[in-house]
């Protein structure tokens, strides 16, 4: 494969809401082996943005490319066939099937085995088996059998990662990870983004409001505001910006 | 074995197994538990709506899906049997022509209305349902030199299947093994078939992949599914499915018409029937068929002797609330209370009921264990 051509890219990507621009011309490229976090104030098309990419919404102008192919017309199923992953920042499960059945679910689709209709999901002993080590890579293997919707907000959280990480994808998208998060959960949370990271092949975007999670983590960020990408480059450059200071970072910075 | 053929879907409530195997017997053995015409009509009647209302299941319980279409495959199936077999003739090749038809018409149209409108909300491809089964219905009943309009088709049925056929010389068990009785097998046995075809599909990965539709269509989207293509085959397995106990009914009445398949009446039985049973539960299907169409053939004549009494006795307002033609009001009545007291349907009543209390046991076991 051509190591020049990034693995994800938009070119001048744009949404509008009526009169109202949510996500504003942005070009950007990511690279494998990254993880690039991207911060912004609330409200600055940061999940907006995540959604264009991964097709949840339509772009209005731009486009997305996955390995220099065009995708902004496929559906969101499509870029998730083509190694896009998405995990959600409101928590967003299959609520009445159980927590084995949600990860055998992601894990399934991975195997594109959805379309066999006369097989016993159960005689599928290798997607069992690959649900089941999920499972406990996440640490839910004693919830194994409660019901998604019946789970406490962290845990919820970490199936919604669990999701993720059974598509196996080329290009992980978090959306707040850790949002709502007991402060005792966060590093479990923190150890297996580390761990997705030490993969090269892997490319992680990250939107995270915590600077401490950010400087840990990201190789690069990139800052959101008003819906136009306003700093991009490494954390300590962009930090010490006067544009970002003043655009967002502002008294956070200061704090932390 | 039994776990195979059940596709590891097993009842769940002992109540349920109860129910399910008096059902599965009386069916299997109606010719001869219940000698008479009357009786293996209603057998035959339920053996079909098991199929029809399960097939449904599929859509509505398991994909979410709503459609006031179903009648409609459920009339091509009839109308398969019925044109050829009138047309062509009383042959096996005409039947299995029959068939082959209703199945293709019956799956490409499902793919159709599937791939144009299951995009859109569900409340519109709702009325894009109704609306294409509303033009079947008035199609059906003006092209009467193709379908006999609104008189139907009359035709007859190979030899073997004719009540002047006799299998064997000898009463078996009592009862005459007429051809009517080898057409009460046919049904019966298709309909078995196409039952645990259905358990099969909801147990596969697809069927996994419908409840994720229908619980979370956009994450199932999310996660790689197209969801409009799975909501399509659905639709077709469904049709299908339908179109098979539309012809099944054909075979078994000799008769076809609006009133027999496409009418509007039988949507509304196979919604009450499934609601009834309980959603997303094939067996509800089961239970949902054979209580509605029990009570659909013998409420007129229970009430009708009720009411006797009640004149006999000189109780004017109860003998007219019992007459045999409020049946309606009855079997309404009883629509409303069962959704009041079992919104999941008697499945899913009877499941959550033993789902308790074996947790109950559960904790009273592991409560006196910890005491000592």
């Amino acid at each position: 494969m051509n190591a020049t051509v990034p693995v994800l890219e938009t070119q001048d990507l744009t949404i509008r809401f009526g009169g109202h621009v949510a996500v504003n011309k942005v070009t950007c490229a990511f690279q494998p082996g990254t993880l690039t976090a991207i911060v912004g104030p609330n409200g600055a098309g940061k999940t907006t943005y995540f959604n264009l990419i991964s097709g949840q919404l339509a772009a209005s102008a731009g486009q997305v490319l996955i390995r220099g192919k065009d995708v902004t017309r496929l559906p969101a199923s499509a870029r998730t066939q083509r190694g896009l992953g998405r995990a959600f920042q409101l928590t967003n499960l299959f609520p009445n099937l159980t927590v084995f059945e949600n990860i055998r679910l992601a894990v399934q689709a991975r195997a594109g085995a959805g379309l066999s209709l006369f097989t016993l999901w159960t005689d599928r002993r290798d997607l069992m088996h690959a649900a089941g080590v999920i499972l406990e890579r996440v640490r839910l293997a004693d919830k194994r059998e409660t019901v998604a919707g019946a789970l406490p907000h962290g845990d919820q959280r970490k199936l919604e990662i669990a999701l993720l990480i059974a598509l196996e994808p080329d290009v992980f998208m978090f959306d707040e990870p850790t949002a709502g998060m007991s402060m005792d959960e966060v590093p479990n949370v923190l150890e297996i983004i580390g761990e997705l990271k030490r993969d090269a092949s892997k490319t992680i975007l990250l939107v995270e409001h915590k600077l401490d999670v950010v400087r840990s983590l990201a190789g690069r960020i990139i800052v959101l505001h008003n819906g136009a990408l306003v700093a991009d480059g490494e954390p300590a450059e962009v930090m010490a910006s006067s544009i970002v200071r003043e655009a967002y970072l502002g008294q956070d910075f200061e704090d932390a | 074995m039994l776990s195979r053929v059940l596709s590891g879907d097993y009842p769940r409530s002992p109540i349920l197994t109860a129910a399910l195997l008096v059902i599965l017997f009386a069916l299997a053995l109606a010719p001869f538990l219940f000698p008479g015409a009357q009786p293996l009509n209603v057998a035959a009647k339920i053996c079909v709506f098991v199929l029809l209302v399960a097939s449904y299941d599929l859509l509505l319980g398991y994909t979410g899906i709503v459609s006031f279409a179903h009648t409609m495959f459920f009339g091509i199936g009839g109308y398969g049997a019925a044109i050829v077999l009138s047309r062509l003739g009383p042959s096996w090749s005409a039947l299995a022509l029959g068939i082959i038809a209703a199945i293709v018409v019956a799956g490409t149209l499902a793919l159709l209305i599937g791939l144009f409108s299951l995009r859109v909300r569900a409340i519109f491809f709702a009325m894009i349902t109704l609306a294409v089964a509303t033009a079947f219905l008035v199609l059906a009943s003006q092209l009467s030199g193709f379908t006999g309009g609104e008189d139907g088709l009359n035709y007859s049925v190979p030899e073997i299947l004719r009540p002047s056929f006799r299998l064997f010389d000898a009463p078996l068990f009592g009862t005459v093994v007429n051809g009517r009785i080898i057409t009460y097998y046919i049904v019966f046995f298709a309909a078995l078939a196409g039952f645990l075809l259905l358990l099969r599909v909801v147990n596969s990965p697809f069927g996994s992949v419908l409840q994720a539709i229908r619980e979370n269509e956009f994450r199932a989207e999310a996660l790689g599914y197209p969801v409009v293509v799975y909501r399509s085959i659905a639709s077709v397995v469904s049709a299908v499915m339908a179109a098979l106990a539309g012809f099944l009914l054909a075979l078994w009445l000799r008769y076809t018409g609006p009133d027999t398949t496409l009418s509007f009446a039988i949507m509304i039985d196979v919604l009450l029937m499934v609601v009834i049973g309980g959603m997303g539960t094939l067996y509800g299907a089961v239970i949902g068929a054979t209580l509605m169409t029990v009570a659909e053939s013998y409420l007129q004549t229970i009430l009708g002797s009720l009411g006797k009494l009640g004149a006999g006795a000189g109780i004017p307002f109860v003998s007219t609330l019992l007459s045999a033609d409020r049946w309606l009001l009855w079997l309404g009545i009883l629509f409303i209370l069962s959704v009041y007291f079992f919104p999941t349907g008697i499945v899913g009543k009877l499941r959550t009921h033993w789902l308790n209390r074996k947790n109950k046991a559960l904790q009273k076991r592991s409560g006196s264990a910890s005491n000592k």
